[in-house]
C-alpha cells in the first residue's frame, strides 16, 4: 500500500496487528512502544486525562471509568505491538444523569481521549437529537439517520435525550426505524464510530427496557452523580476565572449561601444553574458600574463580582420563605 | 483492438493501474476529504465515453470527516449493482471551481468487451465514424451478465 503525499498515517489505523505496528514505525520513526509510559507519551492521552482531572470538578465514578477505558486501550496497543491478538473493544456508552451534570462536556473530552489513544481516527463529536435522526414521512428516516452516521464516522456520535427516539404510545413512529439502523451500524462498524447515548436516568431506564438490543450493545453505562455544594462553588470559581472575573470580598460566601438556597428549589440544574446565576450576577455588576457614569473604572472594578450583585437574587427571598411571591 | 487496448475501460484516474484495493480507495477518499471535497458514488452499465453523467447512488456526501462513511455507501452500492461500473467522484465547491476534482472507477463488471467502431459511408467517399458499446446492444439492466 502506498502513502499519499501529505496524508497523515495515524497509529493503529488498521485493524490487524502487523499493519498497525508497521504504521506506528513509519509515523514515529522510533521503535514500537513496549511500556505503558511510552504509549502514553506517544499518544499524549495522559495530558487529556490530567486535564480532565483538573478541569472537571467531582464526577469521581465517571473519571474512574474513563481511566479504566484508557488503561484498556493502552494495554491493547501494547499487545498489538507484541503481535498478540487485540480485539477492538466495544466502546459505545450511555451517560445518564440529571441536567447540568456534565454529560456533554465529558462526551467532548471522551472524543479527544479516544482519538489520542488511536481508537477513533478523527476525534470529532457530532451531537444530535431526535430531530436529526428521525424523518417526517415514510422513507425519510433511513437516509437521514445514515447521513448523520456517515458524518460521525471516525469520531463520536452523541445522541442527546436518546429516549425520545422511542415513542411507545405511537407504534408507527419512525423512531424505531432510526433505532434499528443505529443498532446495525453500532454492531457492524464498531471501529469506525463510538455512539454515546445521553439522557436523564429514569427515562433512559425505560428506554433501555423497551429496547433490550440497545442495552446489550452498550458496554459502558456511566452514571453522572449530582454535584454537592462544595463542588458547585468550585465550578463557579472556575467559570469566573475562565471569563476573567473573580469574587470580591465576601462574595464567595454569599454565593455559597446562594447555592445552599438554590439547591433546595425546584428545577435545579446543577452546573447549568450555577452558570446562569453567574450570568445574572454579571448583569447586575454591569448595571452597578453603569449607574456611575463619571467614575474611572480600573481592571479590578471591571472584573470583581461583589457580594450585593449576588445578594440581589430572588433566590434569597424565596429561600427565606418570608415573601414567597416576591 | 483499437478501441479497447487494455481490455478494460479507461476513464478517470488510475484506470490504467490494477484495481485499487479498499484500503487504497480509502486513502484516496481521505485525501479528497482533507482537500474539502464532497464525495459521491455513481454507477452505470452504459460507460460510453460521451455518457458523462452516471446515475448517482444516494446523495452526495457533504461534511464528512472520515473515509469510512464513503466506504459504507460504496459497499452498499456494490452489493446492489455488483455487475455495474461504479465510480467515486469528488466535488470541489471552491468558488470559481465548482466542479468534479477527482473521479475514479472502483467497480467493474467481470468481462469488459469494450466498444466497436461503426463506419458509415455518406456522400462521395466520406466516412462517418461512431463508437458503440458491444454491451449497449442489450437492454438496460441486462448488460454485462454472463
Amino acid at each position: 500500500m502506498y502513502n499519499i503525499p501529505g496524508s497523515v498515517t495515524t497509529p493503529a489505523s488498521g485493524a490487524s496487528p502487523d499493519k498497525a505496528g508497521e504504521g506506528a514505525e513509519q509515523a514515529d520513526g522510533v521503535r514500537t512502544a513496549r511500556t505503558v509510559a511510552e504509549v502514553m507519551a506517544q499518544s499524549q492521552a495522559g495530558d487529556v486525562l490530567d486535564e480532565l482531572d483538573r478541569e472537571l470538578v467531582g464526577l469521581a465514578p465517571v473519571k474512574a471509568r474513563i481511566r479504566d477505558i484508557a488503561a484498556l486501550l493502552v494495554i491493547d496497543r501494547l499487545r498489538m505491538n507484541q503481535g498478540l491478538q487485540a480485539q477492538t473493544p466495544s466502546l459505545h456508552m450511555s451517560f445518564t444523569g440529571n441536567p447540568g451534570t456534565g454529560k456533554t462536556t465529558v462526551a467532548l473530552r471522551m472524543a479527544q481521549i479516544l482519538h489520542r489513544l488511536g481508537y477513533i481516527r478523527k476525534g470529532h463529536l457530532v451531537a444530535v437529537t431526535r430531530d436529526d435522526l428521525v424523518g417526517q414521512y415514510v422513507g425519510h428516516t433511513a437516509p437521514k439517520t445514515r447521513e448523520v452516521l456517515k458524518k460521525a464516522m471516525g469520531g463520536v456520535l452523541f445522541i442527546d435525550e436518546a429516549y425520545y427516539l422511542y415513542r411507545p404510545d405511537n407504534e408507527r413512529d419512525y423512531g424505531q426505524e432510526a433505532i434499528e439502523i443505529l443498532l446495525q451500524v453500532m454492531e457492524n462498524s464498531r471501529d469506525d464510530l463510538v455512539v454515546i447515548l445521553a439522557g436523564y436516568g429514569d427515562r433512559m431506564e425505560t428506554f433501555f427496557q423497551s429496547n433490550p438490543g440497545m442495552r446489550s450493545r452498550i458496554a459502558h453505562h456511566l452514571e453522572f452523580p449530582d454535584f454537592v455544594e462544595g463542588e458547585l462553588l468550585r465550578i463557579a470559581e472556575m467559570m469566573l476565572e475562565q471569563q476573567n472575573y473573580r469574587f470580591g470580598p465576601g462574595a464567595r460566601e454569599t454565593f455559597q449561601e446562594y447555592i445552599a438556597h438554590r439547591i433546595r428549589q425546584p428545577q435545579f440544574a446543577n452546573a447549568r444553574s450555577v452558570r446562569n446565576a453567574l450570568d445574572r450576577a454579571r448583569l447586575r455588576q454591569a448595571s452597578r458600574l453603569f449607574a456611575n457614569p463619571d467614575k474611572e473604572l480600573t481592571v479590578d472594578d471591571l472584573s470583581t463580582i461583589e457580594s450585593p450583585d449576588i445578594r440581589a437574587s430572588r433566590v434569597f427571598d424565596l429561600g427565606a420563605a418570608a415573601t414567597p411571591n416576591n | 483492438m483499437m478501441t479497447n487496448p487494455t481490455g478494460r475501460l479507461t476513464q478517470g484516474q488510475f484506470s490504467f493501474l490494477p484495481d485499487l484495493t479498499d484500503a487504497e480507495i480509502a486513502l484516496q477518499i481521505e485525501y479528497g476529504l482533507k482537500k474539502g471535497y464532497a464525495w459521491a458514488v455513481e454507477y452505470t452499465d452504459d460507460p460510453h465515453p460521451r455518457n458523462t453523467y452516471w446515475e448517482m447512488f444516494g446523495m452526495p456526501m457533504f461534511d464528512l470527516n472520515d473515509a469510512a462513511g464513503v466506504m459504507l455507501e460504496l459497499k452498499s452500492c456494490r452489493s446492489t449493482f455488483p455487475q455495474h461500473y461504479i465510480r467515486l467522484v469528488a466535488f470541489d465547491s471552491t468558488r470559481g471551481v465548482e466542479t468534479i476534482a477527482m473521479s475514479f472507477i472502483v467497480n467493474r463488471p467481470p468481462v469488459e468487451p469494450g466498444f466497436g467502431l461503426v463506419r458509415q459511408e455518406t456522400n462521395g467517399r466520406t466516412m462517418r465514424y461512431t463508437i458503440r458499446g458491444y454491451e449497449a446492444e442489450r437492454a438496460e439492466g441486462e448488460r454485462y451478465r454472463k
